[in-house]
């Protein structure tokens, strides 16, 4: 091992930089990975403000605070900010951090790249949020941006665009950097079918990143010469079909769905064996089943489109595609639950956090098989059921296996522990919350409520009402967890190497707490 | 057929289960035609199968979570890390349970996607934001635009209770009517932008497409006054183009479209045809 | 720069202590953008952000390149270093090969899907009928409404075996000239090498000579533009967007030739090189797709 001391501060080599020049110009993975962790908070913490807003204009019906335009704005940027700059830069934050760590490599295979994909991610969010000060206010077109509706924005249209074009750069340097860090960097003996599962399901989610981001940005760019350079492509006079950019959008979106998705498999798949302090069951068949969603992703898009008029045949494909990637996730499901069978069970903040997001996502992915039952998403498509399903798979689905991933590595990177009590507070505030925020969502949904509407008829009000409250005490315990991270950095009590009390296993846990600023100086030997 | 039979028992079950009891504000409507009532069993099926695997696998995930816990000094077996046979086993059967409920979903489908014989043509047209209807072959056709009541109470400050007006967001001036029990074909398209015509209890939804055309159809059982609203994000004020359709008999029905005829013949604002239910108004007919 | 070396079964790992070029570079992107946004919404600002923009962007591959070039020639890089440039450049290709998938997409859905149907095929056969005046549809098309410069909206396309064909040619043969550099390179030859890639790259810039005159000729004469209907929009994007890679791509070259001029690669250290040479047959291949797809079928 490289190091066995605990308290190391810096490589025999070169001292640690100071001052803002540190982060401007980084290129240590561990540097770049706070910057990225840092930016996804604050980024959640605004997107989540623009929800609270939502909620607070749902809370009851007539339009109380906000014009339907402005609130069409808030809705669009309230999921490109959750997206483009919550989920995925704290995903990116999380690999910046722990890929090295698990393979035992010095650092990211292109560090410097590194660098640059971050920091095109602020530039690209002042782009996209400025469009809230030009003259017809910010997007308001959905984050789906479908056309001819998104092509009648104003100044918003090409900074919406740009700032997409941007985010859509950043994520594929991203995404090469974990590739090739993973596939060069792994120390000796560190076989591919060795390699923890939070790689492996990052490995495949930057492959579905670099296939589809392109995609994303090819469809903008149609947007873009349609609107200014009188290009036909979603314009039927022209022989166009607005439809083509639902095809093109969602080609590139359903595989982003699980781009949002996989990495948190990958991290519950780290916690649930630690705190049962047994292996994790099926390794190879977890391996597989995230290949298989991958692939299946890539064939199974036009199921956001069931109303659209597809033609009998292709309605058909798309529904029988979509209820196979129940498989595969069923097989990652039942490979966790087999992981608890006849294990020694504790039950710290990750481990709390991976449990909820096993029921919660669970939940949706159940209203996902039904939504993808063609006949019926006649009836889903486009309202609050909608809504339900996607937030019950985001938010204490991907979000919550974050917050899974930061109480559970956390001490590696300080060095101190958080405060158990506030993280457990946390936790149950808002696992309570957030299904009172959104399980009544399936039943507005049902009853008939459309999504994308500030206001609605008074039949639709009870529910509403108990899901902004909901909504309101989930934003609130939020800032719990920046008390909890806040806490833990500055005042927590020190960790030991091993952290957990469990079954850790993995390199990450072989080098001291905090990591040393270059993680792996000498290849760890891999047995 | 066996599937059907399933779907309908776990339907039946739904429907005996009070709390999940239809025109409730909490589950989708049993709606007023066939096809509406077998996309209802479908669902119900869905749920009671997501409710089932949800149920062992949760149940599994909970016992483990009390039996195993380490504070009561289980202890970890480290030998349990695969078996081939379990995990063939959970991956058949999933597959099973799919392909079974796949195939009365596409049987409906199938259905539903079947336009022909239709008996009454109109063609729907999607504004920002408001809808027209075209009586193919009759000379009849009007725009249906939000109720001014709900208008006037949904602008921003208008200091009206929302709740002292009349369907509230839920009203037109002109609602579409039809027969009942007749098959009715809508052909749908966009103006502008894209919209979709949703209304639950006929279990229609289709997108109103610029440039394109596409079909859908429905068969009312029962008259009743139905109502629905624009499902696609079609700019600021989609929240606000309701759809309200109205089926009456078919006798109201030929009464009414002679009277809209008559009206368009003599000009929009001389007329004022008697219209079949309460909340119709009289249409500004023209071709 | 301060630089510092970690060892990993093959050696030294190099990895780069503090660079400015990623904040600069992410700050020119910024100033590009919105200069592109307002230079759009035709806002006074606009022009001289985008140009300053470009200038930054220029900058910016000239130092960070500069900069990794002279690492490369202190020896800096191991082979190991050398082959995570070599995966990052294949990904970023296939990253690239996605993007021309959309417009070739787009392409293949408007002939096969929407032209069909607006000419009333398949589900939505009222279309023609009642929206588009019975309108049928012939590949090329701009549409059942005629859109093109043109009153009577009628305009002519480029014919596969004119220009084109000489294009293909001219791509073809650059091909082989680069491999040929390569083996060159390989066989420590490097007259052949200097000539041979020299060739590659004014066949390339020849190529975007004629492309351009192509398009000249396409907006004066032919009534065929960007606004010509779908066939306009596939046919100046896909042709468009390979251009700018032919360009690009020329680009490099040039620059690999200067550095062999200067000396620079070995006959078995030459990851620039073959980075450049990988991408140019990208270009190659997505030529001989447009080739088929566009001009041809
Ligand atoms: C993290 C993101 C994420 C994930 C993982 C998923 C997962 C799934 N989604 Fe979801 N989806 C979204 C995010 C996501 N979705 C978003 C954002 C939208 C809306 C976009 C927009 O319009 O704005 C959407 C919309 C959406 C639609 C379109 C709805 C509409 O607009 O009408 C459909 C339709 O088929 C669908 C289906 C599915 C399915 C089948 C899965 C499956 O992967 C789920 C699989 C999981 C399970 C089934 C549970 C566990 C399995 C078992 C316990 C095994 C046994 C189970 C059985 C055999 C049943 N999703
Ligand atoms: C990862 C993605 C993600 C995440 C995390 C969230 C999180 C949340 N979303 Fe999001 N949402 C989407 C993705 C996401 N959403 C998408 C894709 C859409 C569709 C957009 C479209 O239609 O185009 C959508 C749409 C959407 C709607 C539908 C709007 C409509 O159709 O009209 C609603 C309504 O309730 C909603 C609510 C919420 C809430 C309450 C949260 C909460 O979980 C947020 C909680 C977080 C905080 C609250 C921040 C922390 C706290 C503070 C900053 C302190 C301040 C607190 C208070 C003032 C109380 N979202
Ligand atoms: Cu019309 Cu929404
Ligand atoms: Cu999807």
């Amino acid at each position: 091992m490289a190091h066995a001391d605990s308290l190391a501060h810096d490589d025999h080599h070169d001292h640690k930089p100071h001052g803002i020049g540190r982060w401007l110009f980084a290129t240590n993975h561990k540097d770049i990975g706070t910057m990225y962790l840092v930016f996804a908070l604050a980024m959640f913490l605004l997107g989540g403000f623009m929800a609270m807003l939502i909620r607070l204009e749902l809370f009851k019906p007539g339009l109380q605070f906000f014009d339907p335009g402005f609130y069409n704005s808030l809705v669009t940027s309230h999921a490109l900010v959750m997206i483009f700059g919550g989920v995925m830069p704290a995903f990116v934050g999380l690999a910046n951090w722990m890929v090295p760590l698990q393979i035992g490599a010095p650092d990211m295979a292109l560090p410097r790249m590194n660098n640059y994909s971050f920091w095109i991610l602020p530039f690209a969010f002042t782009l996209l949020l400025s469009s809230f000060f030009t003259a017809g206010g910010g997007p308001a077109g959905g984050w789906t941006l479908y056309p001819p509706l998104s092509l009648q924005a104003g100044t918003s249209f090409p900074l919406t665009i740009f700032a997409i074009h941007l985010m859509g750069a950043s994520s594929i340097m991203g995404a090469i950097n974990v590739i090739v860090t993973i596939l060069n960097m792994r120390a000796p003996g560190m076989t591919l079918l060795r390699l923890p599962l939070f790689c492996w399901t990052w490995l495949i989610t930057a492959y579905l990143l670099i296939a589809v981001m392109p995609v994303l940005a090819g469809a903008v760019t149609m947007l873009l010469t349609d609107h200014y350079f009188g290009t036909s492509f979603f314009n039927p006079a022209g022989g166009g079909d607005p439809v083509m950019f639902q095809h093109i959008f969602w080609f590139f979106g359903h595989p982003e769905v699980y781009i949002l998705i996989l990495p948190a498999f990958g991290i519950v798949s780290e916690i649930i064996p630690t705190f049962s302090r047994k292996p994790l069951f099926g390794y190879d068949a977890m391996v597989y089943a995230t290949a298989s969603i991958a692939f299946l992703s890539f064939i199974v898009w036009a199921h956001h489109m069931f109303t659209v008029g597809m033609p009998l045949a292709g309605q058909m494909f798309f529904m029988m595609s979509t209820m196979l990637i129940a498989v595969p996730t069923g097989v990652k499901v039942f490979n966790w639950t087999t992981t608890m069978w006849r294990g020694s069970l504790s039950f710290e903040p990750p481990m709390l956090f991976a449990l909820a997001f096993l029921f919660l996502f669970s939940i949706g992915g159940f209203s996902g098989l039904m939504l993808a039952i063609a006949p019926a998403d006649y009836q889903y498509q486009d309202t609050y059921f909608v809504v339900a399903h996607f937030h019950y798979v985001l938010v204490p689905g991907a979000v919550f296996a974050i917050m899974a991933g930061v109480y559970y590595w956390l001490p590696k990177w300080t060095g101190r522990m958080y405060s158990m009590a506030l993280a457990k507070w946390h936790f149950w505030l808002s696992t309570i919350s957030v299904n009172v925020l959104f399980f009544p969502q399936h039943f507005l949904g049902l009853a008939g409520m459309p999504r994308r509407i500030p206001d609605y008829s008074v039949q639709f009000t009870d529910w509403n009402m108990v899901s902004s409250i909901g909504g309101f005490a989930f934003g609130v315990s939020q800032l719990l967890f920046v008390a909890a991270i806040i806490h833990g950095v500055w005042y927590g009590k020190p960790a030991t190497a091993k952290v957990w009390d469990a079954g850790v296993h993995g390199l990450e846990w072989t080098l001291p707490s905090p990591a040393p600023y270059h993680s792996f100086e000498e290849a760890p030997e891999i047995h | 057929m066996f599937y059907r039979k399933v779907a309908t028992v776990l339907a039946g079950l739904a429907a005996a289960t009070p709390a999940l009891a239809y025109e409730s504000t909490y589950n989708l409507p049993v709606g007023a035609t066939d096809i509406s009532a077998r996309v209802f069993s479908l669902h119900m099926m869905m749920f009671w199968v997501c409710v089932a695997i949800a149920a062992v696998v949760f149940g599994v995930i909970i016992y483990s979570l009390w039996k195993f816990r380490k504070s009561t000094g289980a202890v970890a077996d480290q030998t349990l890390t695969h078996s081939t046979n379990v995990e063939v086993i959970w991956t058949v059967i999933p597959v099973i349970i799919l392909v079974a409920t796949a195939i009365p979903a596409a049987r409906t489908l199938i259905a539903m996607e079947d336009t022909r014989n239709s008996e009454l043509t109109v063609k729907v047209v999607g504004y920002q934001w408001k809808w027209k209807y075209e009586y193919q072959g009759k000379g009849v056709s009007f725009f249906s635009t939000l109720a001014a009541e709900s208008n006037y109470a949904r602008q921003l400050g208008s200091g009206v209770d929302p709740t002292t007006v009349k369907d509230y967001l839920l009203d037109v001036d002109h609602p579409l009517v039809v027969p009942v029990d007749t098959k009715v074909r809508l052909l749908l398209t966009g103006n502008d932008v894209i919209h979709s015509w949703w209304v639950p209890d006929f279990a229609v939804k289709k997108d109103a497409i610029p440039g394109y055309i596409n079909e859908a159809w429905f068969k009312a059982n029962r008259t009743g006054r139905f109502t629905g609203q624009c499902a696609e994000l079609c700019g600021r004020d989609h929240g606000f183009m309701p759809i309200v359709v109205n089926v009456v008999s078919k006798a109201d029905f030929a009464t009414w479209l002679d009277a809209q005829v008559a009206a368009s013949k003599a000009g929009a604002s001389a007329a004022d045809p008697s219209a079949p239910a309460a909340t119709a108004a009289a249409p500004t007919a023209s071709l | 720069m301060a630089q510092a070396e970690t060892t990993t079964s093959e050696g030294k790992y190099y990895v780069p202590h503090a660079s400015p070029w990623p904040i600069f570079g992410s700050v020119s992107l910024f100033v590009l953008m919105a200069g592109a946004a307002l230079t759009l919404e035709d806002s006074g600002a606009g022009p001289s952000l985008l140009t300053l923009g470009l200038v930054l962007v220029f900058a910016l591959f000239f130092g960070w390149f500069r900069t990794v070039i002279n690492e490369s020639e202190a020896g800096a890089y191991n082979l190991n270093v050398d082959r995570s440039f070599r995966m990052g450049m294949s990904w970023f290709i296939f990253s690239e090969v996605m993007f021309f998938a959309a417009f070739f997409g787009s392409l293949f859905y408007a002939r096969q899907l929407a032209l069909p149907w607006l000419s009333g095929a398949g589900s939505k056969h009222l279309t023609s009928e009642l929206l588009w005046n019975h309108f049928e549809a012939h590949w090329p098309s701009n549409g059942p409404g005629l859109l093109g410069p043109r009153a009577d909206g009628s305009f002519k396309t480029i014919p596969a075996m004119g220009v084109p064909a000489l294009n293909t040619l001219l791509l073809l043969s650059s091909g082989v000239t680069v491999t040929i550099a390569h083996h060159a390179l390989r066989a420590n030859n490097r007259r052949v090498l200097k000539v041979f890639l020299a060739l590659t790259f004014l066949l390339g810039f020849l190529f975007v000579f004629l492309q351009a005159r192509e398009y000249h000729e396409a907006y004066t004469e032919l009534g065929l533009q960007l606004g010509t209907g779908i066939y306009g929009s596939t046919f100046f994007l896909l042709t468009g967007f390979h251009g700018l890679h032919v360009t690009i791509g020329a680009i490099m070259l040039l620059v690999i030739w200067l550095r062999v001029m200067k000396g620079h690669f070995t006959p078995d250290r030459h990851f620039a090189f073959e980075g450049v040479a990988w991408y140019w047959h990208f270009v190659d291949v997505v030529w001989l797709g447009l080739y088929i797809f566009v001009y041809w079928l």
